[in-house]
């Protein structure tokens, strides 16, 4: 399939997958708020076309290194999507989960089984909220796969999720949506959850908004 | 005159030259493969990051030749030349490869070992010699390779740094 002569993305198009992007945020913020017993807000700063070192650069640049959490998307559309933190806001989340205030993701060996399990519902809780919201919006059908964790580098966790884009293209659709963490500290997370669809679900998705 | 170092930089499928005393970097590698080809002698040496494992997975309008490991080695193996070095005395090392996460789907299952593989392929079709690897596992590496004196460095985030 040749993607890029049949479709032209213009700005229209962004758009409306911002305006998507949005409303899956705002289930997702919700889950997540009730979740942690914290007021968390999630917004789409950004919808675009970016190359692959670009995508990178949205998550702190491809050495940064975070605790990702990636998944996939099947049924009527296909793609990836990642769970980013910086490992400082990970902890705050587990250790407030499973309640242990030595929890840290910096030490491999003292993540254990709860841990990862934790931060796997995490993803789960916000994958789901956010799939839902977008499958009620657009009638398509959408699963995620269990998630898997990985605490490494931006470039490293996310370039396997670029994988089936690169067949296609240098360039990604990514629907960044930031999650910042509202408390009497001030303390604010810089997490983003990523929505990258493969490029044959370009069409899918804009055919099922009516723009296409 | 003093010689200022400069690091070059490889984005992911991309790829670049570089002389003595310039070293040359790429960050971030997963699944990804980094290979060197350099020249001992004549302290040059090349890089690319490749993605993918044959071009003939390509399926865009256009093909970036960095992306592949096939189309990347070659082309990187032919800039060189264009700058004077003898693919006879070319060497390579490699690191990469990566398992990320232990599932996939279509063309991602096993992308890094096939990676590997592809890349071993074609610098045995080319007749380069691998001299030195640091390859699967399931974490990513960051590299640097200085012609100067033949090493890559690997930086990890769990298992330390290396020189190969």
């Amino acid at each position: 399939m040749r993607m890029k002569t049949e479709l032209n993305i213009s700005d229209m198009h962004l758009d409306v997958l911002k305006e998507i992007g949005n409303i899956g945020a705002a289930h997702a913020a919700t889950s997540l708020s009730e979740l942690l017993q914290r007021k968390i807000d999630m917004h789409v700063p950004k919808v675009a076309l970016v190359s692959f070192d670009d995508m990178f650069e949205l998550a702190g640049g491809s050495e940064n290194v975070v605790v990702g959490i990636f998944l996939r998307i099947e049924g009527d559309l296909s793609g990836s999507m990642f769970f980013v933190l910086p490992i400082d806001s990970a902890n705050r989340f587990i250790r407030r989960l499973i309640g242990d205030p030595q929890f840290d993701f910096s030490t491999p060996e003292s993540i254990g089984e709860i841990g990862v399990s934790a931060m796997q519902e995490l993803g789960n809780i916000l994958s789901g909220s956010y799939l839902s919201a977008l499958s009620d919006f657009t009638g398509l059908k959408i699963f995620p796969t269990v998630p898997s964790l990985s605490v490494d580098m931006v470039g490293a966790i996310v370039s396997f999720g670029l994988i089936e884009v690169s067949h296609y293209s240098d360039e990604v659709i990514v629907i960044d949506t930031k999650i910042v963490e509202e408390d009497e500290n001030d303390q604010s997370v810089d997490g983003h959850f990523f929505l990258l669809p493969d490029p044959p679900s370009y069409i899918t998705i804009f055919k099922s908004l009516g723009v296409m | 005159m003093e010689m200022v170092k400069t690091v070059v930089r490889v984005g992911i499928a991309d790829m670049n030259i570089v002389r003595e005393p310039d070293t040359i970097r790429t960050s971030g590698l997963g699944s990804c493969v980094g290979v060197v080809l350099y020249d001992e002698r004549r302290k040059i040496a090349g890089m690319v990051h490749v993605m993918l494992p044959d071009s003939s997975l390509g399926k865009g309008d256009s093909i970036n030749v960095a992306k592949f490991a096939d189309t990347g080695i070659y082309s990187l193996m032919e800039q060189l030349k264009a700058e004077g070095v003898r693919p006879m005395s070319l060497k390579a090392k490699i690191a990469g490869g990566s398992q990320m996460f232990q599932f996939g789907s279509g063309d991602t299952v096993r992308i890094g070992p096939r990676n590997v593989e592809a890349v071993k392929k074609e610098l045995a079709r080319l007749s380069i010699p691998l001299v030195a690897e640091d390859t699967g596992g399931s974490n990513g590496r960051t590299i640097e390779f200085d012609p100067a004196i033949g090493t890559l460095q690997v930086r990890t985030v769990n298992a330390g740094t290396m020189a190969i």
